[in-house]
């Protein structure tokens, strides 16, 4: 074997390696986090509210106050996202506006999570006056997802052949009944990609809830958007930190862990198998 | 009412959520110099970035958030260190070496990996890295710079593996042709050719990696170990920009100095994470074009 070879093999094998690497990262994280959090799972802990001080009982309301928290977040980035990703697409004319609305969606993508956080704190608890709020929480993380959305929904939009609005246009339609009868309906596997993509961020945001929406405990449950509500990947972090009964409380975080993983990875995967679908559809 | 007033009408309906991200992105400006301008009635531009003393809460407070940047700028380099062979590596083996099997199973753990929420990630490095990281160096506690490095580094893999994929990817194919006409063999090609050419891609891929370690908070906030002062080495405990900002928001009274120090950390963290974005953005485009 020559050293040319020699060389090849062990690039290669460092490539592998460094693959390799990665992909234990993950399993190494999911192994510890199933199989240290299946153990406290069971109905009671989801369906049951936290009780002794959060040293036992279960995490319905962190479980709910996520639902409802993502669900106020998908109602107002989605029809905003698709809105202007139709807009972007169909009716604007490349030019220097695009280019400066493409800088900021691409800039409010690459803010810091914390920094939505300051913001929602300041706009919609403060200024707005909603106070601690799910609808405060829902917002932010609702702006902080406008872009994932938008950037989905354009790329959908754009995959549509210019084949089909041609041949609508042609027989007579308008743009927006091309758009509306033509491209949306085409585009809807991106455009569902993006949102549940986007539902999976906001499920598993916390820096951005952390003034806006969320508390600790809550004796009931949220009864309006405007209560503050518990929620998943807070309630990790709180019993983490605010504890003073880590041997009970770390038990639990596993458990909580577990299902946030369980939610946010399996609302991942439901958009990887949707967009391959997509794919493979033949125009 | 016309079938092309309608049309118009319906343009510009779509245009004002077009134009809402620009805005939402300039009421952040605005939302963070309102509230983060007035701290400087009380100290200097100066004192407040290279003061060495974050006190907000003493008598008479102190606002000096060199450590804090010193601290947000040692766990990212921390992190860049594992992250960018790790990530470039690995997107090397999946675009130019894996089968187009193992490539296609490869590709969505990966994307996993990114889905994994900041906490989760938190919450591993405290209840399993930690511990680890404090047996093996043999220290009091584990939380530190070098163990929130450590995961950090795991964090900013996704965004520089796929990035970087996707620079890779778009070399013409000519290129490597070219280079195997030429008797280079795969690895010759790769090291001479393809990573060369793909070169400014890549470095896009570093860059909005670097953004987003550094514009982390939860993960620091539960790792690092949370001690604001000037860190001197990588197993000390130490506190990111982002980590004061959750940490002390809470207790801050709305109006106080200390509410409106946190909104000005807010501002060089904005402005920090802008730049690097910008500079990616030129980036991009700039191999864009080279690429043709």
């Amino acid at each position: 074997m020559n050293s040319r070879k020699v060389k090849e093999f062990v690039g290669f094998a460092i490539l592998r390696l460094a693959t390799f690497l990665i992909l234990s990262a993950l399993f190494i994280i999911l192994y510890f986090i199933i199989i240290r959090g299946i153990k406290v799972i069971n109905w009671q802990f989801l369906t049951h509210k936290p009780c002794e001080g959060m040293t036992s009982g279960g995490i319905f309301p962190a479980i709910l106050g996520t639902f409802y928290l993502t669900l106020c977040a998908i109602c107002f980035a989605l029809p905003l996202g698709v809105a202007a990703a139709i807009y972007l697409v169909e009716y604007a004319r490349q030019g220097r506006l695009v280019r400066i609305v493409r800088i900021g969606i691409n800039n409010l993508a690459g803010v810091p999570s914390i920094v939505f956080g300051l913001f929602g704190l300041a706009v919609f608890v403060k200024y707005f006056g909603f106070g601690v709020s799910i609808l405060s929480g829902g917002l932010t993380l609702g702006i902080l997802i406008l872009p994932v959305i938008i950037r989905a929904s354009e790329e959908a939009i754009l995959a549509v052949p210019n084949s089909l609005r041609e041949a609508s246009l042609a027989l007579g339609a308008t743009k927006w009944q091309t758009i509306y009868r033509i491209v949306l309906p085409n585009a809807i596997p991106g455009i569902l990609t993006g949102s549940i993509l986007g539902i999976g961020r906001a499920a598993g945001e916390t820096a951005p809830i952390l003034f806006t929406a969320v508390t600790f405990y809550s004796a009931k449950l949220p009864t309006s958007i405007f209560s503050e509500v518990q929620a998943l990947p807070y309630h990790i972090y709180a019993l983490m930190t605010e504890g003073t009964h880590p041997e009970t409380q770390i038990p639990i975080a596993y458990g909580t862990a577990l299902v946030l993983l369980f939610l946010v990875l399996g609302i991942d995967l439901l958009a990887i198998v949707i967009r391959r679908r997509a794919r493979r559809r033949k125009w | 009412m016309k079938r092309t007033q309608k049309e118009n009408l319906i343009k510009g309906f779509f245009c004002l959520p077009a134009s809402l991200s620009i805005f939402f992105l300039l009421g952040i400006v605005i939302v963070l110099f309102k509230e983060g301008l007035p701290i400087f009635k009380v100290t200097s531009l100066k004192e407040f970035l290279f003061g060495k003393f974050w006190y907000p809460t003493y008598e008479p407070p102190e606002f000096g958030i060199l450590p804090l940047i010193l601290g947000s700028f040692l766990v990212t380099f921390g992190a860049l260190v594992i992250s960018v062979p790790l990530g470039v590596a690995g997107a090397i083996y999946i675009s130019e070496v894996a089968s187009p099997k193992i490539k296609e199973s490869i590709k969505p753990v990966i994307e996993l990996l990114a889905g994994i929420p900041s906490v989760v990630y938190g919450f591993f490095g405290m209840v399993i890295v930690a511990p680890q990281v404090a047996k093996i160096f043999d220290l009091a506690v584990g939380l530190n710079a070098f163990t929130a490095s450590l995961i950090l580094g795991i964090m900013a893999i996704p965004t520089i593996t796929s990035i970087s994929e996707d620079a890779i990817s778009a070399v013409p194919k000519k290129f490597k042709e070219a280079s195997y006409a030429l008797g280079a063999n795969k690895w010759e090609t790769i090291l001479r050719v393809i990573l060369p050419a793909a070169g400014g891609g890549i470095t896009t891929a570093v860059i909005l990696g670097m953004a987003r370690v550094y514009g982390e908070t939860m993960t620091v906030l539960m790792v690092a170990g949370g001690a604001a002062v000037i860190p001197r080495s990588f197993f000390e405990p130490v506190r990111t920009m982002t980590a004061t900002i959750a940490a002390e928001m809470g207790e801050a009274v709305a109006g106080s100095t200390h509410f409106y120090a946190l909104f000005a950390i807010a501002i060089v963290l904005f402005v920090i994470t802008l730049s690097f974005n910008i500079l990616a953005d030129i980036l991009s485009q700039r191999f864009r074009k080279r690429l043709g």
